[in-house]
């Protein structure tokens, strides 16, 4: 689960690590009167919405006056923003947070995220502030500064020496403010179950103080539960509405631009599914994973949530039962049939436990546009050729 | 032979009577697994599935001698019942649970690598030696004995690909469902290793997905350390960048782990690699011969 810049920010103040004074506004109003209680006499306002680029996409300007804060609140509100990470059709911004603007004497790069490979978190750490950290891993690796962080034993003196001197902090009084920085970090990352945290830039000030100017959090969803406060950060407008409807159903679902619907159990088995479409030469409408407990309702509101897709031509429904019993998958695909109004050919392929039952069930069903299908290369075949218009 | 277990194997079930934890333990002792226990605190001293119930994982490996632990437990227990079964003495622990928290995972790891004990999962199918003893969910009619081993992120692809393999006339040694989350137990490298000295298994499957470089990792070692022929698939050529499918580990981020990538490092150390999971049967008749 990802939460806006504000709420990042909100963390980050509860752990003592230090932000620009900000206040979050919904509307024009809300946003003059915000930059009225901070003051001025410069306020960035910034649209809040979980991608990044915003600057880059018009959604992040400077105001120098009460007035250019109202103009400016008002052509962010509402707009389509589009940057490198919301894809082509952009994000609707419903939210501008508005912020004391900030003395910056230079702009760095600070992040946590979990290293894999050496299965604890590590911080990473760039004097190449402000720009896209991927750019800098490319062109300049040697100036990203990486430090695994053991969690049995915490953020230590050595690793924040590491990070001083890795980053050229000289001055004695902002070592000490660095140290503080990245182990309050480091606290907020472990404390709240965060997958990420990553600020860029974080500044330093004319007076030697860094000051985290943006802020991006993500985090474990299997977490969730324990992190009350944390989820209840969730901002369902940001996610998407069909996904959020399978998820209502134990289904997990993502809208691709293909023309072949699938549903198949297992997200492995599924993104295999999308595959061989590939290969056979047709192209995956979706990703639909039903689920270990799949029966005939959420089978029906796959193929209703398929079906709300106008490019699908042809469904491909690939099941091998391990935990899913293929006869209640069989019953699921009759039952939504007369449920939903199935107007596409359906290629089904069901294998593993209780298969013989189902392909009874559905040759006696003798249902005119089910197609079966012996295994996955046939199924996919099959599925292809449906949606091409061939028998 | 085969590789981590066999039909002499003892095993427990951390969770043994839960709903879950009572429905796989029933389905395993029916396909001949040695189930000689189960902990579940509190109802030490009963009797369930035949089998005696103890408090504590500590309790249950003394009266029983069992050295894997089969783990049903809810997802929040999941790191206290890992690292209750490393110091209690357990080898082995098959963690079934789907979503438990990535910090307690890495918890749970260090504290087990700490004990000598290693991990398959979590979220994962489990592990099964075809014909002597299943310690998961996976349906067993489907893993014919044979000389294949099999190693796989995916549950419902371990299936496909062991499937297969018997369809075309061969089957499985073992085969591991190693799990899709940020923080795994054994993997690719290691179970490489076992599958290279079982002196039964001839050829191994692996079936790996986006996200991650564990099976660039396994590339290398394959390059190193592995002569016999190895039958790859990577899910996830098609997954748009940047969008999750479903296990928290199949993520792309820029470049680092596309199926591509990780396809072509497999290729270029002599690895069969198939671009559909429906060509994993063919590829391995086409290695065996």
């Amino acid at each position: 689960m990802n939460i806006h810049e504000y709420q990042a920010k909100q963390v980050f103040a509860k752990y003592g690590v230090p932000t620009p004074k900000g206040i979050i506004a919904e509307t024009v109003e809300q946003a003059v009167e915000n930059a009225k209680e901070l003051g001025g006499p410069i306020w960035v306002v910034k649209a809040q919405i979980h991608a990044g680029g915003r600057g880059l996409g018009g959604g992040v300007k400077l105001a120098k006056s009460i007035d250019e804060v109202r103009t400016l609140a008002d052509e962010i509100l509402g707009m389509t923003l589009v940057t490198h990470q919301t894809g082509p059709e952009g994000k609707l911004v419903n939210k501008v947070y508005i912020e004391d603007g900030a003395d910056i004497q230079d702009e760095l790069y600070f992040s946590v995220v979990l290293d894999r490979a050496a299965e604890m978190p590590i911080i990473m750490a760039s004097t190449e502030g402000g720009m896209d950290i991927e750019t800098v891993a490319e062109n300049t690796p040697e100036k990203i500064i990486k430090i695994a962080i053991d969690p049995a034993i915490g953020f230590q003196g050595f690793h924040a020496r590491e990070l001083i001197f890795g980053l050229g902090i000289t001055d004695k009084a902002q070592q000490k403010n660095m140290m503080k920085f990245a182990s309050s970090i480091y606290k907020a990352y472990m404390e709240t179950d965060a997958e990420m945290i990553e600020i860029n830039p974080l500044i330093r000030t004319g007076s030697g103080e860094f000051i985290a100017l943006d802020g991006k959090m993500g985090f474990d969803d299997s977490a969730l539960g324990r992190q009350p406060e944390i989820a209840a950060m969730r901002d369902l407008s940001e996610e998407d509405a069909d996904e959020l409807e399978a998820s209502k159903y134990g289904l997990s679902y993502i809208a691709l631009d293909g023309e072949i619907g699938c549903m198949v159990n297992g997200a492995g088995l599924a993104m295999g599914t999308m595959d061989t479409i590939n290969y056979m030469g047709g192209t995956p409408a979706n990703f639909l994973d039903v689920g270990g407990t799949a029966n005939a309702e959420t089978v029906a509101k796959g193929f209703e949530i398929i079906l709300k897709n106008p490019n699908v031509k042809a469904i491909f429904v690939n099941i091998f039962g391990g935990i899913v019993r293929c006869d209640r998958i069989a019953n699921g695909i009759l039952e939504a049939t007369k449920l939903v109004d199935v107007n596409v050919p359906v290629i089904v392929r069901l294998d593993g436990t209780n298969a013989a039952e189902a392909a009874v069930i559905l040759k006696n069903a003798n249902i005119d546009n089910v197609i079966a299908a012996t295994d996955l290369g046939d199924g996919a075949a099959k599925a292809v050729a449906a949606a091409k218009g061939e028998k | 032979m085969s590789i981590l277990v066999n039909k002499d194997t003892k095993v427990i079930v951390q969770g043994f009577t839960g709903k879950e934890g009572t429905f796989h333990a029933e389905q395993c002792i029916a396909y001949g697994t040695q189930i000689v226990g189960g902990v579940t605190p509190g109802k030490g001293g009963q009797t369930h599935l035949g089998q005696p119930v103890f408090n504590s994982v500590k309790d249950a490996v003394n009266a029983t001698g069992a050295t894997v632990s089969m783990v049903f437990v809810p997802p929040a227990f999941v790191g206290d019942a890992v690292m209750e079964a490393a110091e209690a003495g357990i080898e082995l622990a098959v963690v079934i649970t789907e979503g438990a928290p990535v910090k307690d995972m890495q918890m749970a790891k260090a504290h087990a690598t700490k004990h000598g004990m290693m991990t398959i999962g979590p979220n994962c199918p489990g592990v099964i030696t075809a014909g002597e003893c299943k310690i998961g969910i996976m349906p067993g009619s489907i893993f014919k004995k044979g000389n294949v081993g099999l190693i796989s992120k995916s549950g419902t692809l371990t299936y496909e690909g062991a499937n297969q393999v018997c369809n075309e006339g061969y089957g499985i040694t073992t085969a591991v469902g190693i799990g899709g989350d940020p923080i795994i137990g054994l993997s690719y490298k290691q179970l490489l290793q076992m599958f290279q000295e079982d002196p039964e298994t001839e050829a191994i499957v692996m079936i790996g997905e986006i996200g991650g470089d564990l099976e660039i990792q396994a590339a290398a070692y394959i390059k190193e350390n592995i002569t016999k022929p190895v039958v790859a698939f990577i899910a996830g050529q098609s997954a748009p960048p940047g969008k999750r499918m479903g296990h928290a580990g199949a993520i792309i981020s820029g470049s680092a782990g596309t199926a591509k990538e990780k396809m072509d490092a497999l290729s270029a150390v002599g690895v069969e690699v198939v671009v559909s999971p429906a060509e994993i049967g063919k590829a391995v008749k086409k290695v065996l011969g």
